[in-house]
């Protein structure tokens, strides 16, 4: 692979999806608004459910808030790239305009995952952010190397998931053509993701640690801000996100033998 | 001796399709109970395709002319058979093979369809690895040969379907490929762009020795364009060869109007062995083959006191049409 043509290629994404996105400023607004109005629902559910005895599952409200923040940053890298992206893969397939993207000698999958971003998205990840620096504060975790180093570790890993099962289940779409239910329900199971993995039944916590891995998402990267989490929580993090990515890839490249193309 | 650039041996592809019986009833059973089959499309076709060559492949709706196109494009995988294009199986998508070829399809576009073409341009530039200033000069040339220009630098959304077509056309030959796939290009546009882009793609071809495989339902896309042409029916070949041929098989002869200067000499033509196809008054329509055409005519002229003649020629639509029933020109 060519990393110089590919980062040409990407910077070129970057500059038509921004001027695309930019040609209708009072959607990019609407966008913001959504976004920032969105978390402050979120926190303020969030506090509701703490207002009894202040803790759930163990966790208190200020904790929790990291669960909150690393939701927020993945929420946000959702809808910069895979929400923009990867619903568009339904699109291609139905249109049959995904022949464009198999004829270009660049590789199918960065192209589609890639192509597009929505910039809106860049807020709730800044918001995401700086809820996280909130919390490190009040929650005083301490700031060192080893913990930088674990938090980007899992984070990347958390956001390696999201985008295997989103773009597994947009994969699909090559033999049952209509997917957008399946979407749905992931982004719904998403959801669950802003709430500590142990304030669920312990059948729950099988089911979104097993087959919808929510608990890799957003309470391992939480449990590593607090200094919870044990180092083969961790590893095994690193193990499911590249499972998950190789097969997605591979799923990818299997399913392609099977496009028939839309008809003309 | 020109190389065949396109190798087609043997080729057959299935899909599987569902069917529905109609209502309600016919819904919730397709919906349980999907009832498919598979149905060949492309029945064991062999072809070859020398390089720069310009072959139009004619048939009816769904007679696999766009499948035939996709699977030597590699979009489509073979179900049986071999293709060759420019070397390469086309199925595996190499780099190179990629690089090699374009499609362009009538009725989608591959333009970002809220910004100016030329950004599309440059985004292809950079897959296809050009730097900047060969990208400029690419495009600069070929803007100039397809007669655009302030064009490029409106968003898509607003172009006219001729001037998308053109900006598409040139997105689509950015990396100057040797092999073009048009599957029916012309859709849609007035005759004044069609008549431009068929212009375009023979100066293309003339300029680039590039070869093009066209498919369309504009009869003067295939005569203006193609000497040969496969004409597909069924998924079978029906014919393979040049277009004049087909054209005499299939219109063998003329239909000559000839106005005598007397009734009298109209009757002597209308006696004198010629077949007469009517006759009203002082004029006489005749039917002459292709290939006796000039001797006939000069007899006539030299026999007769002729005052007028007009040769119609049937309408090429018309004699096209006849591939899309009749079976086998071969024969």
């Amino acid at each position: 692979m060519n990393l110089r043509k590919y980062l040409k290629v990407y910077k070129k994404f970057l500059h038509t999806s921004l001027a695309s996105e930019l040609e209708y400023k009072t959607n990019i607004l609407i966008d913001l608004i959504t976004a920032i109005l969105s978390l402050i629902g979120s926190i303020f559910l969030l506090s509701i459910f703490f207002q009894n005895n202040g803790y759930i599952g163990g966790w208190k409200f200020e904790e929790a808030l990291i669960i909150q923040g690393i939701y927020t940053i993945l929420n946000g890298i959702t809808n910069t790239w895979f929400n923009p992206n990867l619903t568009e893969i339904v699109k291609h397939i139905r249109e049959g305009t995904l022949d464009f993207v198999l004829l270009k000698p660049i590789d199918s999958q960065f192209f589609i995952s890639l192509k597009k971003i929505n910039p809106s998205g860049f807020l709730e990840i800044m918001l995401g952010f700086f809820l996280l620096f909130f919390c490190i504060r009040i929650n005083q975790i301490n700031l060192n190397l080893s913990f930088l180093t674990l938090s980007f570790i899992t984070i990347s890993c958390s956001i390696c998931i999201l985008y295997s099962l989103w773009f597994f289940i947009s994969t699909t779409t090559i033999w049952f053509v209509k997917t957008w239910n399946a979407i749905e329900v992931l982004r719904s199971f998403l959801y669950i993701g802003r709430f500590p993995l142990n304030s669920f039944s312990f059948s729950l916590r099988v089911f979104f640690s097993i087959f919808i891995p929510i608990a890799f998402i957003t309470t391992i990267p939480s449990e590593v801000f607090l200094g919870l989490s044990p180092f083969w929580k961790i590893l095994l993090e690193v193990i499911v996100s590249t499972v998950f990515l190789i097969t997605s890839r591979k799923f990818w490249l299997f399913a392609l033998k099977s496009y028939s193309s839309a008809s003309s | 001796m020109v190389q065949n650039i396109i190798d087609v041996r043997n080729l057959s592809k299935s899909f599987d399709i569902s069917s529905k019986e109609p209502g309600l009833k016919g819904t919730i059973k397709h919906f349980f109970r999907r009832q498919t089959k598979t149905l060949k499309v492309i029945k064991d076709i062999s072809f070859e395709i020398k390089e720069g060559e310009i072959v139009g492949f004619l048939g009816a709706n769904g007679a696999g002319k766009t499948t035939i196109l996709k699977m030597l494009c590699g979009l489509i995988y073979p179900s049986e058979g071999s293709i060759l294009v420019s070397g390469y199986l086309p199925f595996r998508r190499k780099e190179n093979f990629l690089k090699n070829i374009t499609l362009i399809m009538g009725q989608k576009q591959q333009l970002i369809w809220d910004l100016p073409p030329i950004e599309s341009f440059y985004l292809n530039a950079s897959i296809y690895d050009l730097d900047k200033f060969e990208a400029k000069k690419r495009i600069k040339k070929l803007s100039e040969m397809l007669e655009i220009d302030e064009e490029l630098f409106i968003p898509v959304r607003k172009l006219s379907l001729g001037q998308r077509m053109k900006s598409e056309l040139l997105a689509a030959l950015i990396h100057e490929p040797n092999i073009l796939f048009l599957d029916e290009p012309t859709l849609g546009l007035d005759i004044n762009a069609q008549r431009n882009l068929r212009k375009f793609l023979q100066k293309y071809n003339k300029e680039t020795n590039a070869t093009i495989c066209l498919t369309s339902h504009y009869m003067k896309d295939i005569t203006s364009l193609c000497k040969r042409v496969i004409c597909v029916q069924e998924g079978k070949i029906s014919y393979d060869g040049k277009l004049d041929l087909l054209l005499k098989k299939l219109s063998p002869v003329k239909e000559i109007l000839i106005v005598c200067r007397s009734e009298d000499d109209a009757i002597k033509l209308e006696n004198s062995g010629f077949t007469v196809k009517n006759k009203i008054k002082n004029e006489i329509t005749i039917k002459i083959e292709n290939d006796s055409i000039t001797s006939s005519l000069k007899t006539i002229l030299n026999n007769f006191d002729i005052e007028d003649l007009f040769i119609n020629e049937p309408p090429i639509d018309e004699i096209i049409g006849k591939v899309l029933i009749k079976k086998d020109y071969d024969s």
